[in-house]
């Protein structure tokens, strides 16, 4: 597979703070690559670098390549989160001043948007600018897509169709990275990065990633009784992350523990390991991390 | 029902943004509206909470000091220190003074920030942020706790926490209703109501809604569509088949709340290219 962009040892500072330690980062031709992390794990500036947008502190960065130019930026679809709209110009507008900009004014505006052509931008939900812009990002038939947050406030279909056309671009040859803090949508991804500050901590595909974590499940019956109000007071109170799914709560840590002070509590529950999903492992992940990390002051 | 919206219809000028919504609320309940941007959470929280009147329909909900709420982009004040905002809350709750000390420390120690309590609002994470700002609308104990997109654009693991915090209420009892735009988040609920355009499209709890997806749903591998009604799921497509039957090749699958949605969603645009 053809690399279409690449860093190697990158870093960056922002005076005495490093966004980014030294990195490894490649997208190759027709692959979706995932890039995860929570906010302020470098995500953005690592996007920003392999683009040219921001100057390395140390590394090499390369696109199509080269060294980062405009030349190169054409061959790119960008949708930074800011959306890089004008908002006081019309759907069509946008359409055609990327398109003139891009030097390809054939480029007809998907059906999606269309039905918004004389709206001002500013007048959309921002769901149905990200549309806009995601359209806009993808009219010059990129190489490479570098998709910020596509989907967010996006609703699911739409957020479907976004998916499709990614694909789409993908099946052609584009390579893609795309953030995303939905882990559903990150199980889309052939190949996922996780970041956590400034480093890459693990990669691979989801099922990597989940590897064995597992959480634990409790189920209290039919939740009639509100015992599951109970178990999750018990559980909460002595220091478990509990969630509730459906039915059941879902704890991180140890299955012997929780059915220990479950059954200490006197509450009748079925206790059993599972295995986690992306979300939770995610979660176990950069948390871990968190544990050898003076808390903040 | 105790609390909740019922028929509520609501419009601002010619633009109607609630046709007939019907939202239950209950003691120790969670229940959570998914829909996307401009489907009308907004104003079905802002209508539960009454800060907007319903043209007709009726909304039952707690007197005002038994409610809390946490809009979507406000909630906590940036230059004051997380400590001054606790104090300013307490303040507008009138909150008894003997109280007073004892339950902010108890919500401080909910959300996580008691190492953070001299910080500037402006100086906190994101998902900090959104931390205090429901730890500050639980300060008084409301009956009812309604949260417009806490999660959004919020990481994982904030989003974790927050969603603790909003069990642990409903625990204790508080009636909680949440809009969000993660559909994956509909399974944390005891109640869930999807909407679009100011629409429900379904509703009932997260079990009802999964057993409810009209037709069949399948999985499909390949690069062509398969049939009109399909989309992507990551390399392969999800197909549904209103009058539940696939296409040969199709592999049949219990739907999940992503497919739920979806397969809502086609539905409605289907019934209304007919119309």
């Amino acid at each position: 597979m053809n690399v279409l962009a690449q860093v190697r040892g990158v870093s960056r500072r922002f005076g005495s703070f490093t966004a980014v330690h030294p990195t490894d980062l490649a997208i190759a031709e027709g692959e979706v690559v995932g890039l995860l992390g929570a906010n302020g794990a470098g995500k953005t500036t690592l996007i920003r670098l392999l683009l040219g947008l921001l100057e390395p502190s140390a590394g090499v960065v390369r696109l199509f390549g080269a060294a980062p130019s405009v030349a190169g930026r054409r061959r790119v679809g960008y949708l930074p989160q800011t959306l890089g709209l004008y908002l006081d110009l019309t759907v069509a507008e946008n359409w055609r001043f990327t398109a003139s900009a891009f030097g390809n004014v054939a480029a007809t505006m998907p059906e999606n948007i269309r039905a918004w052509s004389d709206q001002l931008v500013s007048d959309l939900p921002l769901g149905g600018q990200r549309q806009v812009a995601f359209g806009v990002a993808l009219s010059h038939q990129p190489e490479l897509l570098v998709l910020d947050e596509p989907t967010s406030g996006v609703g699911p279909l739409a957020a479907a169709r976004l998916w499709e056309d990614i694909r789409l671009a993908a099946q052609y040859g584009a390579g893609v990275l795309v953030t995303t803090h939905n882990m559903e949508e990150a199980q889309e991804c052939d190949r996922l990065v996780v970041m956590a500050d400034g480093l890459v901590v693990t990669s691979g595909t989801a099922a990597d990633i989940i590897g064995d974590h597992t959480v634990v499940e409790v189920r209290c019956g039919d939740g009639r009784d509100g015992s599951w109000r109970r178990a999750f007071a018990l559980l909460d109170g002595n220091g478990f992350v509990v969630q509730m799914d459906g039915q059941a709560l879902r704890a991180a840590g140890d299955d012997e523990a929780v059915r220990d002070l479950l059954r200490g509590g006197g509450i009748d529950a079925v206790v059993e390991a599972v295995t986690a999903n992306l979300e939770e492992a995610f979660v176990a992940i950069v948390s871990a991390r968190d544990a050898f990390r003076p808390p903040a002051a | 029902m105790r609390w909740g919206l019922e028929h509520v219809r609501l419009s601002f000028g010619r633009r109607v943004a609630l046709d007939g919504v019907t939202v239950p609320v209950e003691p120790s309940g969670v229940t959570v509206l998914v829909g996307g941007d401009g489907a009308g959470k907004s104003s079905c929280l802002k209508t539960l909470v009454g800060l907007v009147q319903p043209e007709s329909g009726s909304v039952r909900r707690p007197p005002k000091q038994g409610i809390g709420y946490v809009p979507a982009t406000a909630g906590v004040y940036e230059d004051l220190t997380v400590q001054e905002n606790l104090d300013f809350s307490a303040d507008a709750y009138q909150l008894p003074s003997r109280q007073r000390g004892g339950r902010q420390a108890e919500i401080l120690d909910r959300i996580g920030l008691a190492a953070a309590r001299h910080r500037l609002g402006a100086q906190l994470s994101g998902g900090m942020r959104r931390k205090l700002a429901v730890g500050l609308a639980l300060l008084h104990s409301p009956e009812m706790l309604v949260l417009d997109e806490p999660t959004t654009g919020v990481d994982p693991v904030s989003r974790a926490e927050l969603w603790r915090l909003i069990a642990g209420a409903a625990a204790a009892g508080t009636a909680v209703t949440v809009a969000t735009t993660y559909v994956n988040e509909a399974a944390r609920a005891t109640s869930v109501v999807l909407i679009e355009a100011g629409k429900v499209l379904a509703s009932g709890s997260p079990e009802t809604i999964l057993r409810g997806v009209p037709g069949a749903l399948g999985a499909a591998q390949g690069t062509a569509r398969p049939t009109p009604l399909s989309w992507r799921r990551g390399v392969s497509w999800r197909v549904w088949a209103p009058a539940g039957e696939l296409p040969g090749g199709v592999q049949q699958r219990d739907p999940d709340f992503e497919d739920a949605v979806v397969v809502a969603e086609l539905a409605d645009e289907r019934g209304r290219q007919r119309r």
